[in-house]
């Protein structure tokens, strides 16, 4: 981190750090296929405020990149469903709006950053054109303005010699600076809150720390909220406040990013941290969590990590754990962890 | 050290540029592999690092004979490999294999598994004789912790972890000495990463086997490998023992590589403190001269555009930090501290 | 439970001793089969298929008429009887005194012939040449490709029209290397793309590494995997060529009268399309569904073989 964040609000009044702005409740997604009904999300609640970071982490399958393209509205239906649950932004349920209202909230309110920059911008037009683009369809801005506008962004993304960049297109520029160019895209309209869907991911760790170090400090200027979804523990140790462990469509672990690290209160998180090799120190024997990632057409009964888990008991194999509150050795409450493991206190405390 | 297994010299390997659709007329070259030297010990593990475009993918297809070298030896116990062909080739495949990087990509979706881990006996009959050709192909499932009954199963039916034992297997079935591995780990899950790396561990202990491992995640190489080499834009930047390169860095560029790998401990994140490189990796069909760093480096002077370091021990540097590192102004700075 | 679909099972056989027993092998070519074994319009265009290829083995099992055998004198241009099934009245009798529905029957042989044989021929002529071409690239791809792009210049019915006049007498195996000779560079094309594409999976690249000669490569890596697009291709194109050859004898240059074709009936029952209709619908509706029956398989095909299904 280059800067701190700054709690100067000069003519971006509009966010509020804190102010809640996305809560999800209760979320079930599933997708019906050849192959049968796979329960991509079952029941997921998290909420995001203005100026915070939630990391999302989660391996393929999780549901973590479902429930993003549920919040936005761009998951395929079918094949996909939504069987229950609410998506509050600002207070209203989005699953109940219709179309025109979902439409004027993206792009707007919320936006979103995809891991692969090159394939979601169009090749044949330039940059600054794509760009302009949402001026000219959200603010009905002229040509000019549109193009003033779009070099404005490029600067504050970072992106040198915007002027000249401009009419640019989109195989002209690096894997980083096109992902700065969607950046800028998300930014465009100066929503309340971005969601990045592995942001970095298909970027060089060089690249990668540029591209992180500008998302943070676009936060701390205009206190958006920021849901990360991301497979990289690494980059998550980074960048987030709190963050959702999810495992097989449900979210198994939240806590304040310190404390996850430090004592996480779920096997699979601390699975996870113990299984990656650290830069710092050659270590032995790498632990590895036995078995493979689950089945979505075939959740198992119970806990849905308990094949994988050191420690089920039979009670982990009939009853799915809920999200419990988790508390200290006295019993005292611990700020914005949960875990939803039958066995929490062992994992935390033992 | 132990007895070099695997030598390479002065490696290059260009990628003509060409202009015109009937007299094609090169008009200049994508220097993917530009010089590149190193030795590969008996029972070692080199890890190649590097980001994308620094031709570390380049240099494993080479040394596999998959692309030709445009200049430059590959030594396989003494003997040039990088000039073969036909029979002469084929035997030395035996002992040189190769685990890939997708493990979706990898594995031909028509044929079964036991087809696919059978298929190296089928082009070198010699190493098993036809009858007993099944009950290799599930010994080595059975080695590689898949089960042996799965081997009328398509490729398809296996996750990604599962997948890419197969290919291992497949890469283990010759008994090679060596095995190049291409990001083997990248393209799976974290929590499958871990088991493919024990796996890769135990079967150099068994068979032993010398790795070149190639990847851009700098901690798993760290955790494999005995000695650690860093490319960029084409050449090797620094090479040295794991300690040497991860705690005694002395060229900017590892430097700047080390201090940006994320670390999972948010405690840390406050205490580091990163060198954020400015620009992109210029292009390799038009290198910067001198260093190939310079345009990127906070310490590039007049020098350095003008004469190419040299990778070599820097005489001034003592204990760990001397090693082989190609910076005029190599110099050790205390970074990722825990 | 055990019932439930599943696709990624237990790892290794070490992690426990109650694993499940492991399903049944699947290949991606017996997906597709139970797949399109699903699909309404695989069924009907197949059933259609199914008895069109029994009317040109066996057209004797459908009507025990001489579908040559005219009768001027009782029968010129008679009405058809439509409740007379199977008989040789059914759908009345042509400008010649012969059974409409005989000749019906009789005509399928000609086009299932002409469309088998035309589809196979380009198939094999034209995959190797594309397989050659993706394959080796280089001057071996110029030359081919350039080849093809003049071949693309020929319209393929004024080729067939020229090629064919060379034939002093025409059978159907004349029309049928007429359009072999004119026709194999479709499948060239398609056949060079899928193999260039498949050419650079990392299998190819691994199977290189082992030492796997050209052969090998070639018909066990490249050809399984890369043979899915031409044959969707050649079941489309098979309607087409049939088609044509209705065309060409449509156009008295194709089959020559004592062979029977659809298309030469057409063509004698148009000049008495006022007076006769029934005449020109039978073989024409005939010709229509044939084509629509194959083109109809071949969507099918391509549905259950679309590898982004799976």
């Amino acid at each position: 981190m280059t800067t701190a964040p700054e709690k100067t609000t000069a003519g971006q009044d509009r966010l509020v750090p804190g102010t809640p702005l996305l809560e999800v409740r209760d979320l079930h997604v599933e997708f019906k296929t050849r192959d049968g009904v796979a329960k991509a999300v079952n029941g997921v609640n998290y909420s995001v405020a203005a100026g915070e970071t939630l990391a999302v982490l989660g391996e393929s399958g999780s549901g973590k990149s479902v429930t993003a393209q549920t919040i936005m509205g761009i998951l395929d239906m079918p094949p996909g469903r939504v069987t229950a649950g609410e998506i509050l932004f600002r207070g209203q349920d989005m699953l109940k709006m219709s179309n025109e209202e979902r439409r004027k909230i993206r792009g707007r309110k919320i936006a979103m950053i995809f891991q692969d920059a090159l394939s979601s911008l169009n090749p044949v037009l330039s940059v600054g054109y794509q760009l302009g683009e949402m001026f000219r369809v959200h603010e009905g801005a002229s040509r000019k303005e549109a193009k003033a506008k779009a070099i404005e962004l490029m600067d504050r993304v970072r992106i040198p010699a915007a002027a000249q960049r401009v009419n640019d297109y989109p195989h002209q520029f690096s894997g980083g600076m096109r992902q700065r160019i969607m950046i800028a895209m998300a930014l465009a309209l100066e929503p309340d809150l971005i969601i990045a869907d592995e942001p970095t991911t298909a970027l060089d760790v060089t690249v990668q720390a540029q591209v992180m170090d500008l998302l943070a400090e676009l936060q701390a200027e205009y206190h958006m909220g920021l849901i990360l979804i991301t497979h990289d523990l690494g980059v998550v140790a980074d960048v987030a406040d709190k963050i959702a462990v999810m495992y097989a469509g449900r979210i198994v672990e939240t806590a304040p990013v310190h404390d996850l690290y430090a004592r996480p209160a779920h096997p699979y998180t601390k699975g996870l941290l113990r299984s990656i090799p650290r830069l710092d120190q050659k270590g032995e024997e790498l632990y590895a969590i036995k078995g493979l990632p689950p089945n979505l057409y075939k959740v198992p009964a119970g806990c849905a990590f308990n094949p994988r888990c050191d420690v089920a008991t039979d009670l982990c194999r009939t009853e799915i754990p809920a999200l419990h509150q988790v508390t200290d050795r006295d019993g005292a409450e611990l700020a914005g962890r949960k875990s939803a493991c039958h066995l929490w206190k062992e994992t935390l405390h033992g | 050290m132990a007895e070099p297994i695997l030598e390479v010299r002065d490696l290059v390997k260009h990628y003509p540029l060409t202009q015109g659709v009937l007299f094609k007329k090169q008009v200049g070259a994508v220097k993917a592999v530009d010089g590149v030297s190193f030795t590969l010990a008996k029972g070692e593990t080199l890890g190649i690092v590097g980001e994308s475009g620094c031709g570390k993918s380049t240099l494993a297809k080479v040394l596999m004979n998959l692309e030709r070298a445009t200049a430059g030896q590959v030594l396989y116990k003494g003997e040039d490999i990088s000039r073969l062909s036909g029979a002469a080739l084929k035997a030395v495949r035996r002992n040189i294999q190769m685990v890939f990087q997708d493990p979706y990509t990898s594995l031909n979706p028509r044929m079964t598994v036991g087809d696919i881990i059978g298929e190296p006996f089928e082009i070198h009959p010699e190493v098993a004789p036809k009858g007993d050709r099944r009950k290799a192909v599930q010994d080595l499932l059975d080695v590689v912790g898949l089960n042996p009954e799965y081997i009328n199963r398509y490729p398809h039916q296996f996750s990604g972890g599962q997948r890419q034992r197969i290919g291992i297997a497949r890469g283990l079935a010759l008994k090679p000495e060596i095995i190049i591995c291409d990001e083997p780990v990248s393209a799976l899950d974290v929590s499958v990463q871990a088991q493919v790396i024990n796996l890769l561990e135990q079967l150099q202990g068994e068979f032993e086997l010398s790795y070149m491992f190639i990847a851009h995640d700098l901690s798993i190489v760290r955790h494999i490998s005995d000695r650690v080499g860093v490319m960029y834009l084409g050449r090797m930047v620094e090479i040295g023992t794991d300690a040497e390169i991860y705690e005694h860095a002395t060229h900017p560029y590892t430097q700047a590589l080390l201090s940006a790998v994320p670390v999972p401990d948010p405690t840390g994140r406050e205490g580091r403190e990163r060198i954020i490189l400015s620009g992109d990796i210029p292009s390799p069909a038009n290198p910067p001269s001198g260093c190939r760093f310079r345009t990127r480096c906070w310490k590039a002077e007049e020098r350095c555009a003008t004469e190419v370091p040299l990778l070599a021990a820097p005489t001034l540097l003592t204990g760990d930090a001397r090693h082989d590192s190609a910076c005029h102004f190599a110099a050790e700075r205390e970074v990722a501290a825990a | 439970m055990p019932d439930l679909i599943e696709k990624n099972v237990p790892a290794q056989g070490a992690a426990g001793s109650a694993e499940p027993k492991p399903e049944k092998p699947r290949s991606l070519g017996l997906d597709a089969w139970h797949d399109l074994r699903k699909r309404p319009v695989f069924i009907i265009s197949a059933a259609l298929i199914v008895l069109l290829v029994a009317f040109a083995i066996a057209p004797s099992l459908f009507t025990s008429v001489d579908p040559r055998a005219g009768d001027l004198q009782h029968h010129y241009l008679t009405k058809p009887n439509y409740l007379h099934f199977f008989q040789a009245d059914w759908f009345g009798y042509d400008g010649q005194g012969r059974s409409i529905y005989a000749r019906m029957i009789y005509g399928a042989r000609a086009s299932v012939v002409v469309g088998i044989c035309v589809t196979a021929g380009v198939t094999v002529l034209g995959g190797l040449a594309g397989m050659a071409a993706g394959y080796y690239g280089g001057w071996v791809d110029t030359v081919i490709s350039r080849v093809t792009d003049m071949f693309f210049g020929i319209p393929l019915l004024l080729g067939a029209l020229v090629v064919l006049n060379a034939f002093t007498t025409r059978t159907v195996w004349s029309v049928v290397f007429a359009l072999v000779a004119l026709g194999w560079t479709q499948m060239t094309r398609v056949m060079r793309g899928s193999v260039i594409t498949v050419k650079q999976s990392d299998f190819v690249t691994a199977a290189r590494a082992l030492g796997a000669g050209t052969g090998r490569i070639m018909f066990k890596h490249i050809l399984p995997n890369a043979i899915a697009p031409v044959i969707v291709v050649a079941t489309i194109a098979l309607g087409g060529y049939i088609a044509t050859e209705a065309t060409l004898s449509f156009l008295g240059i194709g089959l020559q009268d004592p062979t029977i074709s659809w298309g030469i009936d057409i063509n004698s029952a148009q000049k008495v399309i006022r007076t006769a209709p029934f005449a020109l619908f039978f073989p024409a509706g005939m010709l229509s569904v044939t084509v629509l029956a194959f083109i109809m398989l071949g969507d099918a095909v391509r549905d259950a073989l679309d590898p982004k299904l799976r």
